[in-house]
């Protein structure tokens, strides 16, 4: 295995494609939250916000693996 | 029932000087609703697609949410290049701008108090890679082994601990790699380790930190994770400038949310 910096930082104006991994950690699990009229309108169910949740879960590394991390 | 939505991408000072001709999710023209010293950026989307419904069903779909990932951070790139903005979650969808307008009105102290935060300061990313597969062939045998069965398992259990040692070994320097970064920045925060197959990667991803620097010291930041990495076997990798995502948080309004 090398070792090594793999760095390439990206400017805004750069127009290669950002990771889309790296844009759903920051946009799904990240940004400001606010509860938009659609989600209020569910009778206070969070239906858009579990929906959001099961897409991360399925972008997420395993349990065991999330595991291993959180025990850390 | 309404035909369209107003889909909020940031929150800016009002008088912020924000790029002219900027499109956002489906071409449609941006534009900002303002509520005191406070605007946010908006853009007009259809109520099929982004109402209740609809939202949920196009959520499960990975091309319509990367499409919609993709629009939702060409607008906040575009605009954080010029002013700061505490970017939205995805899908922050109102009735109407005079709805958008009351949120900004009862949030204002919030709001403020984001945007002091990430202004003058830039999210950097540093993810580290390690791959304790490489470990498992390190050591030669230990000793000659008396019969086949039993040198089988004991190679087994001897790589399982080789690997685990390294696991382990990784793990920790990462942490030290986090505690590092974390010094020089303002804020920090771990993400989970991201998914494989989505990420592409081989081994472990033993660290995927996000950090909040001020710009005054980026040179520093860059300069660390560049002494970092050739310290470490761990490749590392860094990403940004980000608009501040994984720091504009309203601490009181994510339900339900784990850490």
């Amino acid at each position: 295995m090398t070792s090594g910096r793999d760095v390439e930082p990206r400017s805004v104006h750069d127009a290669r494609e950002i990771a889309l991994v790296d844009l759903l950690d920051r946009l799904l699990a990240g940004g400001v939250v606010l509860s938009g009229d659609v989600t209020i309108s569910l009778a206070g169910v969070d239906l858009v916000r579990v929906s959001l949740r099961a897409v991360i879960m399925s972008i997420r590394e395993s349990a065991a693996d999330a595991d291993s991390w959180s025990s850390r | 029932m309404v035909e369209t939505l107003s889909y909020a991408y940031g929150i800016l000072r009002a008088d912020a000087d924000v790029p002219r001709d900027l499109a956002g999710i489906a071409g449609a023209a941006l534009r900002l609703v303002t509520s005191g010293d406070l605007a946010a950026l908006v853009s007009t989307v259809d109520a099929e697609e982004f109402g209740e419904r609809g939202l949920r069903e196009n959520l499960e779909d990975m091309r319509w949410l990367e499409r919609t990932v993709r629009a939702h951070s060409r607008v906040v790139d575009a605009v954080a290049a010029c002013a700061p903005v505490a970017p939205l979650a995805l899908a922050t969808v109102y009735f109407s701008d005079e709805r958008l307008r009351t949120v900004l009105e009862e949030r204002a102290s919030a709001f403020e108090a984001v945007l002091e935060l990430i202004t003058g300061r830039t999210e950097w990313g540093v993810k580290a890679y390690a791959d304790p597969s490489t470990a498992e062939n390190g050591p030669a045998d230990r000793e000659a082994p008396y019969r086949p069965g039993q040198a089988y398992l004991g190679k087994l259990r001897q790589r399982r601990e080789v690997r685990a040692q390294a696991e382990s070994e990784a793990l920790q320097q990462a942490e030290g790699m986090h505690h590092a970064l974390s010094g020089l920045a303002h804020a920090s925060l771990l993400h989970p380790p991201q998914n494989r197959e989505l990420a592409g990667y081989r081994g472990l991803m033993v660290l995927n930190g996000a950090y909040l620097v001020d710009d005054s010291r980026a040179d520093e930041f860059a300069s660390a994770v560049d002494d970092l990495a050739s310290k470490s076997s761990a490749r590392i990798e860094l990403t940004g400038p980000w608009p501040p995502y994984s720091f504009a948080t309203l601490a009181d309004s994510r339900p339900g949310r784990a850490p």
